[in-house]
């Protein structure tokens, strides 16, 4: 039995009969059931399963922390209405929020953070972390560490690009459809529907292949890929609000199609528009991570994540786990900007807790 | 009517029921004591938000989402209700006491057919086997007299009418044989016409069986044939309880009488102008939605200045397609609108900025007719600074000016959104963005029939102050005939895309009339206690049954 154990076991009872005391159910059920899991469990697996169970909890709790620190933060700098807003989000879109955060502070100012340069040698090939390098060095011996800082500025800028690029078509395109109608709604659907016909990576290949990868050339095929999903959702949430009797009020005053769409339709359909273009942004993401791993998106020496997976793959047989860096830098956005855009969503879907 | 002498069935005692408002819990209901005997009918009434389809709930040991039973105590045949728990009132539910929804087009899954939702409780509680309850439910269609009662529970909620669907409604809950029935507002969304025929079947089912009831609604007339007792309640509170008969002759509170003197509004008749040229004449209008389907056959009629035309009706009868045509949104396929002598463009498309102007439209639903997310100074500003190009300080003056007309104050409402108004401030809004282009005809499509009676009374009277100030001419569509007898100088009735007549208000309202108008008229529910029972005589029980299907 040693200290790690005794100290383990002690804090686990001392704080589920604390709350027990306190008649908080919730929290008493998770820590005294994770008292008695942890008694099969050091039994079975030593102090070492312990102690990654610490490390796991402790880490949540720091996450949890941080949110919590982070919503508070942000309830105390934004104006009041938006404070309001804020307060009712949940710590994990707060997490969410700090995540998306610290990833725009290190896309922004890469050059200042990151150590060394993007496509500086300064090591062996594959050297192991120390001092100097953080996370060890890629497959030419560049510092990882910079690289996955420059690589957020790189793949989160395109990503978000592409996205924006694809919105604006899709969007303008989806208000347009629905406030003319008729013909012109027709043809734009199935212009949407042709391009959704065509398997998107297959299309992004096409377009990378014929056109050369390109920075441009990617922005412009991954927009066009997603361009008929915004339309669609924007034509259908439109469509709901057109029919409305102020639309037709307007429309017998004689406003024109461009007043109808910025004054009455948009500011009645931002909300799924918003909580659409989140969700969009992951997929973008994805896409251009797998053409970059594909070799057809950024080209090297810029760093981008997608591709650093790639080029450090055969790490995995060794046992390293550096390939699963940026992989891991792509998930947890992902999973942060999912988080966000729930929030987003339970709030313009008008559900209430019950 | 119920013998008073009978047991309590429910009895709820200083019910007290709070909302919560997203910061902090306020109290909705302030204290109702309500008893309700076996067999008895109770009417609740009230302006919305008074609670009655809380009360109404609450006697189910219900509380909706966002509220919350804090006080008092309901007893349902010997059971506490407020301690029981869920699993003891479900059981209550549909099998003891039943629920009949104000929209029974909105509370029928439309993917089920009628009979299948019908025998879902009897199959439930283990009442009945399927076929013993299908068979019932056919039962039940045939003494609520509705069309081929064998067949109609096969079909699909839409593939039947909106009264049909009403009764079926009424059938369903009846399938359990419950002691209690709670009706929400049943006839609210029915047109006079049909709303006869689920009265008379509600009343003749609930006296058959013997089942007590709460009558929820705000419309007196109905709830005077209805209940044996009325409470009124205003805000929460109970204001007064007494049987029927003593309640409509001899009311004991102010705010009960202000309720029954509500339908005493009544402008003078102005006359027709001589030699004067219509504002707005509709020509032989022939019109139809795509598809082919004819709804409007050789419409005519016409519109002098400063005069108001009601154009009644049940609804499908065209009233609202003619507005259509008139405002260019649907052009017709035959005929014309001329405006002051000069014929108006089919399409509001080709229609100048000036003859747009002239003609305004106020819309039934002020929620969907008022964009949510824009602040009222310029809902009101916008057609204002479109066509008088009014900009800055005079646009704001010219909103205020605007505000003060619909007699609201305009600091207070300047900066906010429609979804903070309550429904007569929203129709008042209305109101004022059809002013503010400064119109000579104004479309007034059912502008009261989502309101209530006090406040609907409070729109016709700015409506009519507003006509003499500014000489405005209202084309007036309504299926209520109160509002068309208080405020019309010209009636136009309408069934099945024709005018079936038409004339002056005193005229019309005088005998000899047609046919349908006649049975328009005599729809119309009257304060007297006996007077659905002396209708349903003189017309014929059976014939009440089928026409509202033909």
């Amino acid at each position: 039995m040693s200290v790690f154990v005794i100290t383990y076991f002690g804090l686990l009872i001392a704080t589920s009969c604390a709350a027990a005391y306190w008649n908080q159910r919730g929290p008493f059920l998770t820590l005294f059931s994770l008292t008695l899991v942890s008694f099969v469990l050091g039994i079975v697996g030593g102090a070492g399963a312990l102690r990654f169970v610490a490390i796991a909890a402790g880490m949540i709790a720091f996450a949890a922390g941080i949110s919590y620190a982070f919503r508070e933060f942000l309830v105390l700098i934004t104006s009041h209405n938006l404070s309001k807003e804020i307060k009712t989000a949940p710590l994990t879109a707060s997490f969410g929020m700090f995540v998306i955060f610290t990833y725009a502070v290190a896309g922004i100012f890469a050059p200042w953070i990151a150590p060394y340069g993007e496509s500086e040698v300064i090591s062996s090939a594959f050297a192991p972390a120390d001092e100097n390098m953080l996370l060890g060095a890629d497959q030419l011996g560049r510092d990882m560490f910079s690289r996955i800082i420059y690589g957020a500025r790189n793949t989160v800028g395109l990503a978000l690009l592409a996205t924006v690029a694809a919105f604006l078509m899709g969007a303008f395109a989806g208000l347009l459809a629905a406030t003319k109608g008729g013909w012109f709604d027709q043809v734009l659907g199935r212009i949407a529907d042709i391009i959704m016909s065509i398997p998107s990576l297959i299309f992004a290949l096409l377009m990378l292949s014929i056109f050369g990868p390109q920075v441009i050339v990617i922005i412009v095929a991954v927009a066009i890929i997603y361009a008929p999903r915004v339309f669609r959702l924007t034509r259908a949430v439109a469509g709901n609000v057109v029919v409305m009797d102020y639309i037709e009020a307007a429309k017998l005053r004689g406003e024109k199609t461009w007043y109808l769409i910025r004054r009455e339709i948009l500011p009645n359909s931002t909300a799924p528009l918003i909580a659409e273009f989140g969700l969009e942004f992951c997929f973008v993401f994805l896409l251009v991570a797998g053409l970059s791993f594909l070799g057809l998106g950024v080209q090297p020496p810029t760093a981008d994540w997608g591709s650093m997976v790639r080029e450090n793959a055969t790490l995995i047989s060794f046992g390293e786990i550096t390939p699963l860096i940026p992989a891991a830098a792509i998930a947890l956005l992902t999973v942060a900007v999912n988080f966000v855009v729930d929030w987003m969503l339970f709030r313009s879907s008008g559900l209430k807790e019950q | 009517m119920a013998d008073k002498k009978k047991s309590v069935l429910l009895e709820i005692k200083d019910l007290k029921i709070e909302g919560y408002t997203g910061e902090e819990w306020v109290p909705i209901i302030k204290g109702v004591d309500l008893t309700l005997h076996k067999g008895e009918v109770m009417g609740l009434i009230g302006e919305s938000g008074a609670g009655k389809s809380t009360i109404g709930a609450a006697a189910m040991g219900y509380a909706r989402d966002g509220t919350r039973i804090s006080g008092g105590s309901i007893e349902f045949d010997g059971m506490e209700l407020t301690t029981a728990s869920e699993s003891e009132r479900r059981a209550l539910r549909g099998k003891r006491i039943a629920y009949v929804a104000q929209s029974a087009a909105a509370s029928f899954n439309p993917a089920h057919k009628i009979i299948d939702q019908h025998t879902e409780a009897p199959l439930h509680y283990r009442i009945q086997k399927r076929l013993e309850a299908q068979e019932d439910a056919m039962e039940l269609y045939e003494r609520l007299r509705l069309p081929n009662p064998k067949e109609i529970g096969f079909r699909y909620p839409h593939q039947v009418s909106g009264g049909q669907l009403q009764r079926a409604m009424t059938a369903m809950a009846m399938a359990c044989r419950p002691d209690l029935i709670i009706f929400d507002e049943p006839t609210t969304a029915l047109d006079v016409t049909t709303q006869i025929e689920v009265l008379a079947a509600i009343r003749d089912i609930v006296d058959q069986f013997d089942t007590a009831a709460i009558y929820i609604t705000h419309d007196l007339a109905v709830v005077a044939q209805m209940a044996d007792t009325i409470k009124v309640l205003l805000k929460g509170d109970e204001v007064e309880e007494a049987p029927t008969e003593e309640m409509l002759s001899n009311p004991k509170e102010d705010y009960t009488k202000s309720l029954w003197a509500v339908r005493s509004f009544q402008r003078p008749q102005k006359a027709r102008p001589k030699d004067a040229t219509p504002l707005i004449s509709v020509q032989n209008v022939d019109a139809a939605y795509t598809g082919g389907v004819k709804v409007l056959d050789d419409v005519s009629f016409d519109i002098y200045e400063g005069m108001t035309v009601a154009v009644v009706g049940e609804s499908g009868s065209g009233k609202s397609t003619t507005a259509r045509v008139i405002t260019g949104l649907l052009p017709p396929s035959n005929g014309q609108v001329l405006f002051k002598g000069e014929p108006l463009p089919a399409s509001y498309l080709d229609r100048s900025k000036d003859q747009l102007r002239q003609s305004q439209m106020i819309y039934q639903m002020a929620d969907t007719a008022l964009n949510p997310k824009v602040r009222i100074a310029d809902i009101i500003g916008r057609p204002a600074q479109f066509y008088s190009g009014l900009e800055g300080a005079a646009l704001k003056a010219r909103v205020d000016e605007l505000l003060d007309l619909i007699e609201l104050e305009p600091s207070q409402y300047y900066n906010r959104y429609p979804p903070e108004l309550s429904g007569g401030q929203k129709q008042r809004i209305g109101i004022a963005r059809a002013l503010a282009a400064e119109p000579t005809f104004i479309i007034c499509d059912e502008v009261t029939s989502a309101l209530d009676q006090l406040v609907a009374e409070g729109i016709l009277r700015l409506l009519d102050r507003l006509q003499n100030e500014l000489n405005l001419a209202y084309m007036f569509i309504t299926h209520d005939l109160a509002t068309v007898r208080s405020i019309a100088d010209e009636v136009v009735v309408m069934q099945h895309g024709k005018v079936v007549e038409q004339g002056p208000k005193d005229v019309m309202f005088k005998p000899p009339h047609h046919p349908y108008t006649d049975l328009l008229l005599s729809s119309v529910p009257e304060m007297d206690p006996n007077w659905l029972t002396t209708l349903l005589e003189e017309r014929g029980v059976d014939n009440v049954g089928e026409s509202a299907d033909v």
